[in-house]
This record gives structure tokens, C-alpha cells and sequence, in this order.
């Protein structure tokens, strides 16, 4: 062990997940529906496009889901007393 | 939920909560977790194809995220991860015509599972093993020679002699890495080494952490929490010619993937808190039941042929 484990460090995140659920469920309804029909069409049709346009994709979200996860944890953190700031 | 792509119906919590134990444990293990997504997707009914293409695009965005978070706590080593990666993307390609040829011979989902097995059962053995000899050899001998600074002490392997025997190989070009505390290696070493990491990774899937990481931190000597974000920052570049590679091939259906990265998101964030409470070597214990859950899950698609949606 290098450091003792403190509860308090895990509370931002116990609270992120259900905020965090909530605009991920409206994400799979708002973008990824969206996306669907498109994305076989590309597939069926443009291999090579599809390729790209998967690769683009997975990493905006990544970058995105990022930003998001972290400015969730800026908003939390201040409205924990005595939590890690 | 119906995905078009590979023509499979699959829950998508399921996926996002696959996503999630993928993350934590990418960011706590540093691997992309491929050993355990894989065949959580191959039990799901999706064709190894399939399974091995879009774990690889998962893992791009995945390690996105992941890597961003080592490098904030100093743990990326640039000019390693960039050299290794011109490796690994040879290998990958290796590795993906591979899938192509036993899918070509409608072996892959056979062939792939019992490749998998075997590499699962041999990587957690030899990792569960080399753990507690070195968390047993530190409790006989607490301050061993040579070794002062605390935290390489804690962070030291029985396998210490194997990286000094390597790096007195004298096979030009030589080349260093200050950011890893290594002052002389072949180049030819550290490419040996990426394209094999890049063969598993095109053939199995994932950024074949299972198999790198161990090589960075037990061949090459990379501290271990340099090797886990070395690791992941090469995960992107090579990860993500391998979505392109298989994504060209048919075998990456990119709606799976991009849902189960919402779990991976919030997952990697955990995980990587967490390596601020744990040492290399039990870093290495924890990890080592983890493979044979995924052998597990393999068998069980291969034998039964059952699957949950």
C-alpha cells in the first residue's frame, strides 16, 4: 500500500455516476439513434469512409466524454464539505 | 437494442457496464482491459470478427481518456511510446490478416477463443506468481542493496536481472530513455517487443496490454506506473490503425464500441485515483484473477454456444 484509503476521495465520483447516467441516456437517444441507419449504409457501401468515420468517432467521444466527466467532478466537489478540492 | 452492423441484438446496459469494468480497470492496470471486454462481447453471441475489430476501436477512445490522466501524474515516457508504436502497427497488421485467413476458412470464432485461452491462463498465472515471489522476497530482505530510493524499492521485481542482462545487449542503434531511468537500450529490443504486442493485439483484439505491459515492466524494466501510461499512450496510435485496418475489413461495428465506451468514460476515472493507494507489485497481484475471468467467459461461448444478451 502507498497511501492509507480515505472514503471521502471516493464520494465525487459514488455522486457523478447517476448525474453522469442521466446525459448518457440521453445521448444513446439524441446522437447515437441518430446515428444508426447512417453508419450501416457507410458500412454496406463505403468501407473505407466507414473506417475513418468510426475511428472520428470513438475519438471525439472519448475527448467529449472526457471534458464532460471532468467538468461534472469540478461541479461536485465544491458542494462536498470537507471533500478533496 | 438491434445493431445493424453486425446484425446483433444486445442489451446496452450490459455494454455500458462492461465499459465501466473496462475502465476501471484500464485506468488502475493500465491495460486496455481487452482480456476481459473480449470475451464479455464474444458471450454476447457477436462473431470473433467482429469481437477482436470493435474491442480495438473501444479501446482507442478508451485510452483517450485514460492516457490524459497518466499524463497529468508524469507517468507517460513520449519517446517510448512513439518508438514502440511504429512496431506495433506492423504487428497489427500481422495480426489482422491472420483474422482475415481463418475467417476466410469459417475457423475464427474457434480459433481466436482457444488462442485467448491459452494466452489468458499463461499471462495470469505468470503474473500471480512473479507478484508474491516479489512481495515475499521484499518481507525476507526489506532493504536490498543498490536500491535506495523508497519507492523503486517498492517498485522492484525478481525479475530485476532479466532487464539488466537485456540492456547490456550491444545491437545498434542504441537509444535512451531519461523519462523510464534507462540509460543504454537497443532499438531493435524495444521494436521486438512492440511487434509481437502488435500481433496479439490485431489477432485478439484490445491494445494487448496483457502482453505489453508485462514485457515493458519484466524484459525492458519501465517502472511500473511509466509502463502503464507508456502503455496506454501507445494504445492510441496503434489502436487506432487497428480500427482502421479491421474497420476496412468488415470486422468493427462501431455502434457497440461507441456505447460501451460511456461506461469506459467515467470508469477510467476511478481507476486511475485508485493507483494512488497501491505499489507496483500489488498492483500486479490484484491483476493477475482477471485474465482467467475472461478465459472463463470464452469457454463458455465456445462449449455451450449460450449467450447473454
Amino acid at each position: 500500500m502507498k497511501k492509507k484509503f480515505q472514503f471521502s476521495e471516493l464520494t465525487p465520483y459514488l455522486l457523478e455516476i447517476p448525474l453522469y447516467a442521466l446525459l448518457v441516456v440521453g445521448y444513446f437517444f439524441l446522437v447515437l439513434h441518430l446515428l444508426f441507419g447512417r453508419l450501416k449504409v457507410l458500412f454496406d457501401n463505403h468501407r473505407v469512409y466507414y473506417a475513418f468515420a468510426a475511428l472520428g468517432l470513438i475519438a471525439i467521444q472519448g475527448i467529449v466524454l472526457d471534458l464532460l466527466t471532468s467538468l461534472l467532478l469540478k461541479f461536485i466537489r465544491p458542494h462536498l464539505k470537507g471533500g478533496p478540492q | 437494442m438491434n445493431f445493424l452492423i453486425s446484425g446483433q441484438h444486445i442489451n446496452p446496459v450490459y455494454l455500458t457496464i462492461i465499459g465501466f469494468a473496462v475502465g476501471v480497470m484500464g485506468g488502475f492496470f493500465g491495460v486496455g482491459g481487452s482480456f476481459l471486454a473480449g470475451p464479455a462481447l464474444f458471450a454476447t453471441g457477436l462473431p470473433m470478427n467482429f469481437v477482436v475489430g470493435t474491442d480495438l476501436a473501444h479501446i482507442v477512445g478508451k485510452s483517450i481518456v485514460a492516457t490524459r490522466k497518466h499524463w497529468l501524474l508524469g507517468n507517460v515516457d513520449m519517446k517510448l511510446g512513439i518508438l514502440m508504436s511504429m512496431g506495433t502497427i506492423l504487428g497489427i497488421e500481422i495480426g489482422a490478416q491472420g483474422i482475415e485467413i481463418f475467417k476466410q476458412r469459417a475457423q475464427v470464432d474457434l480459433v481466436v477463443g482457444v488462442v485467448f485461452i491459452v494466452v489468458l491462463i499463461f499471462i495470469s498465472a505468470f503474473m500471480g506468481w512473479e507478484s508474491w515471489q516479489t512481495l515475499n522476497s521484499k518481507r525476507r530482505a526489506p532493504k536490498r542493496k543498490g536500491i535506495q530510493n523508497p519507492l523503486a524499492r517498492a517498485d522492484s521485481s525478481v525479475f530485476d536481472y532479466v532487464p539488466r542482462k537485456i540492456h547490456r545487449i550491444r545491437l545498434w542503434p542504441m537509444i535512451s530513455f531519461p523519462e523510464s531511468g534507462i540509460k543504454r537500450m537497443s532499438v531493435w529490443i524495444v521494436w521486438m517487443v512492440a511487434v509481437v504486442g502488435g500481433i496479439f493485439s490485431g489477432f485478439l483484439g484490445g491494445g494487448a496490454g496483457y502482453i505489453r505491459m508485462p514485457a515493458l515492466v519484466y524484459l525492458l524494466g519501465i517502472p511500473t506506473h511509466v509502463a502503464v501510461g507508456t502503455d496506454l499512450f501507445e494504445i492510441i496510435i496503434s489502436a487506432s490503425y487497428g480500427t482502421i485496418t479491421h474497420g476496412i475489413k468488415g470486422n468493427v461495428d462501431i455502434m457497440v464500441a461507441l456505447v460501451m465506451h460511456t461506461g469506459a468514460a467515467v470508469g477510467a476515472q476511478i481507476g486511475v485515483m485508485l493507483t494512488k493507494y497501491f505499489v507496483g507489485p500489488w498492483i500486479r497481484l490484484a491483476f493477475f484473477p482477471l485474465p482467467l475471468l475472461g478465459a472463463a467467459l470464452i469457454i463458455y461461448g465456445l462449449v455451450t454456444g449460450h449467450n447473454f444478451k
